[in-house]
């Protein structure tokens, strides 16, 4: 009697096992700790998990500065995820490692690709294969206070629309004690932010130069037109005293506090600066150069699948990617994340297009270029210095810019082919 | 220690084991898993250390022996010689102002009756205080007006603002004091044991020869402390070398900076094994760190040994 | 305890001179200064946002609402477990290996003994900064990486701690240990009964170092841990900075969460903390 019952339990044991088993897959996904995308990837999670109830997804996030680390390190031990992000610049280092898988064409057909999402998805792109798809795009605008406008008897409804407005603008807003100590700046200088990219891509070109040539593998804004644009840039803390690099830490926390009146900066600040409430603020798109260039940095976190996803867990993994690149997701990230939707048809609609704050953002899409970064952090790192050695080392700007070309060279041709 | 073991123990067969057997099975039970622990986790991965240093590996392809190529590649980074030079800076400034500090204040301090469990707890308490959390406190204590602290008092003062950890000739200093200011409770509390534990005869006898206090801590004091300060010069010495928490902390936006003016050589292992993942590189970088902090310990252990 | 107490007076005004007084008013005030920071952590920390420019040291509005919003997801609660559970297990192993091994060392004589005192002693010239890299291979090979145990097992049993209890179990009387092997108690009983109550001031500055050295510890639990509910305090509160947008008054009272523990610890057993450290750095 004993004996059966223990079989029974046994056999019901194992057939629960078995069962649960052949029920519900689990895959794990990535990313990097910012808390409205983790929120908005909550609830997309949870929408698939209604939608597919075979399927659990468990969500493991690092800080961004170990998220590539803990990829790498995960390769290793043979435990990855099995869909992941990464930042569009991370490719080389990702597919080159093996850690990324292309994408099945049956799932995501090249030609689908091409007609839904915007251009800049071609980065994903090695040899004949797209390796990820972006659920949201980024772009840079300017950010700013419009009660320091008023204040200033500027109009908060006409923003700057070229850079000498912008200076002007500027140059009105700044507010400085007795000391002289900065008290209100008028456009915030941070080059660990979003500066550089405002600085290489649109600042560069609008001054008649290049960042870079031949596949964002030679340096290119070591001319006349970067060393302009470098020179406009210092200009603002060295001669037109409009900011001050370092002031209240970072950029984004003296615009935060009320204490900049502008600030040039991505999507995805949207939702920091949303908790503001002491002052109305306003978006514009990117000022035009001098000539009347407008230029943009676009960037943008792609999803892919891990090369250890196989059978099973490649199907769930196919499916997740699916939804998570679908315009459904997209306008749900829109929501809570604030990026753009990847995919034209559901960005470029009217109401988006006329929203005061994503109209910007997507207009300046339409003229974005975006770089095809080696390694991010050293990349950064010699514009930092660039910057620093002006401001703190007097360097001239024709020799900052020099040194900086040779270095980024230098990271640049280290980097595998 | 006198064992009741009888001589020819050993080699008594008879009752098991004898006695000094016994006593051996013990030794060895205490020891065995403490022994595989420190060579399991101290030993081999030194070894390891200077395995992996000889190699290029970077995590993703298999490692390929390069022999010393690593460290022809740190002799020749101007990075390299850059936090050289920073590594040394901390320790060549903050050890002898953090002892001389602690040094004066301990003495000072032991002859304070009143309050002096608050006062001492005053010095103390940052000690405990985690190095991570107090260095956000003391960044925010370096910023540029209009939120930073130092700054404000210095233009109460009717001084000229500091740029503190945005100037390249300020930045290391800055996050120095950080560093001594978080260890000088500790150092005044040894200094402290130290003093008390020099018997008061010998005070008595110098003041019965006539000698003033000057010359009382000169001869006497000084002297008798030595052996906790040579603990004290090792031990914060090492501290210095492998600064990391603060600058970590400090430096956050701009790692080491600005244009690497604080950046020690934990830092730079940090950096290139897990933002870089150049683990061979990495490896032959904590290898020089090794050896350094060997060669002054042993230095200082030898400049300031007994001469008799 | 202290050998000058013998010549002070017992009055405390009775015998003051004006260098004194000098003295005091300076050493109090530095001891001001150097809470300073603290200070205006905790102040900062019951600012609202508006006020945290506002370099008053009582604020003018007090309130909680920082505490209660960085406490509202629960992570610093998680983190202060994480840091808890690590560091007393690693303290407790540590107080158990390493008087094992320390009164080993001291009570006992053998073949090889000196060889094993060197080589653990050796270890202390390894800095962790050189192991934390086979380590972290180490542990991504085993699966340690983010976990408790991967925090805690470099820090299990440390020579500082074996060194520390030797010296002080040189200190206990033979005969005591002898009397206990006539008695019949076996060797471990005889370490666990006899040895180790007779050194707890040894214990409990051992305890203390320990407990503190891994509650603070920011270099290995930063490179071993990947989730940010394994964090440790430390880490936890960094992360936790470099995310809030340097909103510096949520920033202060994580800061300030990490160290209300210790300071609350510090005040209730200073006296036995202070006295730990004297002894341990007398005997080191």
């Amino acid at each position: 009697m004993r004996k059966a019952t223990l079989f029974a339990g046994l056999v019901a044991g194992v057939s629960m096992f078995a069962f649960s088993a052949a029920q519900a897959v689990e895959i794990q996904y990535w990313q990097y700790v910012f808390d409205t995308r983790v929120k908005a990837m909550d609830e997309l999670i949870a929408n698939f998990q209604k939608a597919n109830p075979d399927i659990t997804v468990k969500q493991v996030t690092f800080p961004y500065a170990d998220y590539q680390t803990r990829v790498v390190a995960a390769k290793l031990s043979g435990q990855g995820p099995d869909v992941l992000q990464l930042y569009y610049g991370w490719l080389d280092k990702f597919a080159s490692g093996g850690v990324l898988q292309p994408l099945p064409k049956d799932a995501f057909p090249h030609e689908m690709i091409e007609k839904e999402f915007f251009p800049i998805v071609s980065a994903m792109k090695r040899g004949e294969d797209y390796y990820g798809l972006p659920t949201a795009v980024r772009s840079l605008a300017l950010f700013y206070n419009k009660k320091a406008f008023t204040d200033a008897g500027l109009d908060p409804a006409n923003p700057p629309k070229t850079l000498d407005e912008m200076v002007a603008a500027a140059e009105k807003t700044t507010k400085r004690d007795a000391s002289g100590n900065l008290e209100q700046e008028g456009i915030t200088l941070d080059m660990a932010g979003q500066d550089q990219h405002w600085w290489r891509e649109v600042l560069v070109r609008q001054f008649g130069g290049e960042p870079y040539t031949d596949n964002d593998r030679k340096v290119a804004y070591n001319s006349d037109g970067g060393k302009k644009a470098l020179k406009f840039y210092t200009d603002l803390q060295l001669e037109k005293n409009v900011g001050q690099a370092g002031f209240m830490d970072e950029g984004q926390a003296a615009f935060k506090a009320g204490k900049a009146a502008m600030t040039i900066d991505g999507t995805f600040r949207l939702g920091a600066f949303r908790t503001i409430k002491d002052f109305e603020w306003a978006v514009a798109e990117l000022p035009a150069g001098p000539d009347g260039k407008q230029s943009n940095f676009a960037s943008y976190f792609a999803n892919g699948i891990g090369a250890a996803a196989t059978g099973e867990k490649l199907e769930a993994a196919k499916k997740f990617l699916a939804y998570v690149t679908s315009p459904e997701a997209m306008e749900i990230w829109m929501k809570t994340v604030g990026e753009l939707p990847a995919r034209q048809s559901a960005a470029l609609t009217d109401a988006n297009l006329a929203d005061p704050i994503n109209g910007p953002f997507l207009k300046g899409l339409t003229y974005a270029h975006t770089t095809l970064f080696v390694d991010e952090a050293a990349q950064r790192q010699t514009a930092i210095d660039m910057v620093n050695r002006v401001f703190l080392q007097g360097q001239s700007v024709d020799d900052s810019i020099a040194e900086a070309a040779s270095a980024e060279q230098a990271i640049l041709d280290a980097a595998p082919k | 220690m006198a064992t009741l073991a009888p001589a020819a123990s050993t080699h008594a067969p008879h009752r098991g084991m004898s006695m000094r057997a016994r006593r051996l099975f013990w030794v060895w039970g205490f020891l065995a898993l403490p022994i595989v622990f420190y060579s399991v986790i101290r030993f081999y991965p030194t070894f390891q250390s200077f395995w992996l240093s000889l190699t290029d590996w970077n995590l993703m392809n298999p490692a390929k022996f390069i022999g010393v190529a690593n460290y022809q590649k740190l002799w020749a980074d101007p990075e390299f010689w850059k936090v050289f030079k920073n590594t040394f800076a901390y320790l060549i400034f903050g050890m002898p102002i953090s002892l001389l500090l602690s040094f004066v204040i301990a003495y000072y301090l032991d002859r304070v009756r009143f309050l002096h469990g608050f006062i001492r707890a005053l010095y103390f308490l940052p000690y405990l205080t985690t190095a991570a959390a107090m260095a956000w406190v003391w960044r925010w204590f370096y910023q540029p007006p209009p939120i930073g602290f130092i700054n404000e008092v210095l233009t109460t003062v009717g001084l000229p603002q500091q740029p503190f950890l945005r100037s390249t000739s300020q930045a290391l200093p800055s996050i120095m004091v950080t560093a001594i200011w978080a260890g000088l409770g500790f150092q005044i509390i040894i200094f402290m044991a130290g003093l008390r534990a020099i018997p008061t005869t010998y005070y008595e006898a110098a003041r019965i020869d006539g000698l003033g206090e000057w010359a009382i801590l000169r001869r006497i004091t000084l002297p008798l402390l030595k052996p906790t300060t040579v603990f004290l010069v090792v031990f914060s010495s090492i501290g210095f070398l492998r600064i990391f928490d603060q600058v970590y902390n400090m430096t956050s936006n701009d790692p080491g900076g600005p244009l690497g003016s604080t950046k020690p050589l934990v830092l730079m292992i940090y950096q290139t094994a897990f933002s870089s993942y150049a683990m061979g590189y990495a490896a032959a970088q904590t290898v020089v760190l090794f050896i350094i902090l060997l060669c002054i310990s042993l230095l200082q252990l030898w400049l300031l040994r007994e001469k008799t | 305890m202290s050998a000058t107490t013998a010549t002070t007076p017992i009055m405390p005004f009775a015998n003051v001179r004006p260098g004194r007084i000098i003295a005091w008013t300076l050493l109090f005030i530095g001891g001001l200064l150097m809470i300073t920071p603290i200070v205006f952590m905790f102040s900062t920390s019951l600012k609202p946002a508006s006020e945290v420019y506002d370099l008053r040291i009582i604020p003018a509005t007090p309130t909680l609402e920082n505490y209660y919003a960085v406490m509202a997801d629960g992570r610093f609660l998680r983190w202060f477990f994480n840091s808890t559970l690590v560091a007393c297990a690693v303290t407790v192993s540590n107080l158990f290996f390493d008087s094992l091994v320390g009164y080993t060392l001291a009570k006992f004589r053998f073949r090889g003994r000196m060889f094993v005192f060197i080589a653990i002693l050796s270890t202390l010239m390894i800095p962790t900064e050189m192991l934390v890299i086979p380590w972290y291979l180490m542990s991504a090979q085993f699966g340690w990486l983010d976990s408790y145990w991967g925090i805690m097992f470099p820090g299990m049993m440390t020579a500082f701690g074996s060194f520390l209890m030797k010296q002080f179990f040189e200190g206990v009387p033979d005969d005591f240990l002898e009397a206990a092997r006539i008695d019949g108690l076996n060797e471990f009983a005889i370490w666990w009964k006899v040895a180790m109550p007779l050194v707890t001031p040894a214990l409990s500055a051992l305890a203390i170092f320990t407990f503190l050295g891994n509650w603070t510890a920011f270099f290995w639990p930063l490179i071993v841990t990947t989730s940010p509910e394994l964090y440790t305090l430390p880490v936890g509160l960094s992360s936790f900075a470099v995310q809030e947008a340097i909103q510096w008054e949520r920033i202060m009272t994580g800061a300030a969460l990490a160290t209300i523990p210790t300071l609350v610890v510090f005040l209730l057993l200073q006296r036995y903390i202070v006295r730990g450290v004297m002894l341990a750095g007398l005997k080191g």
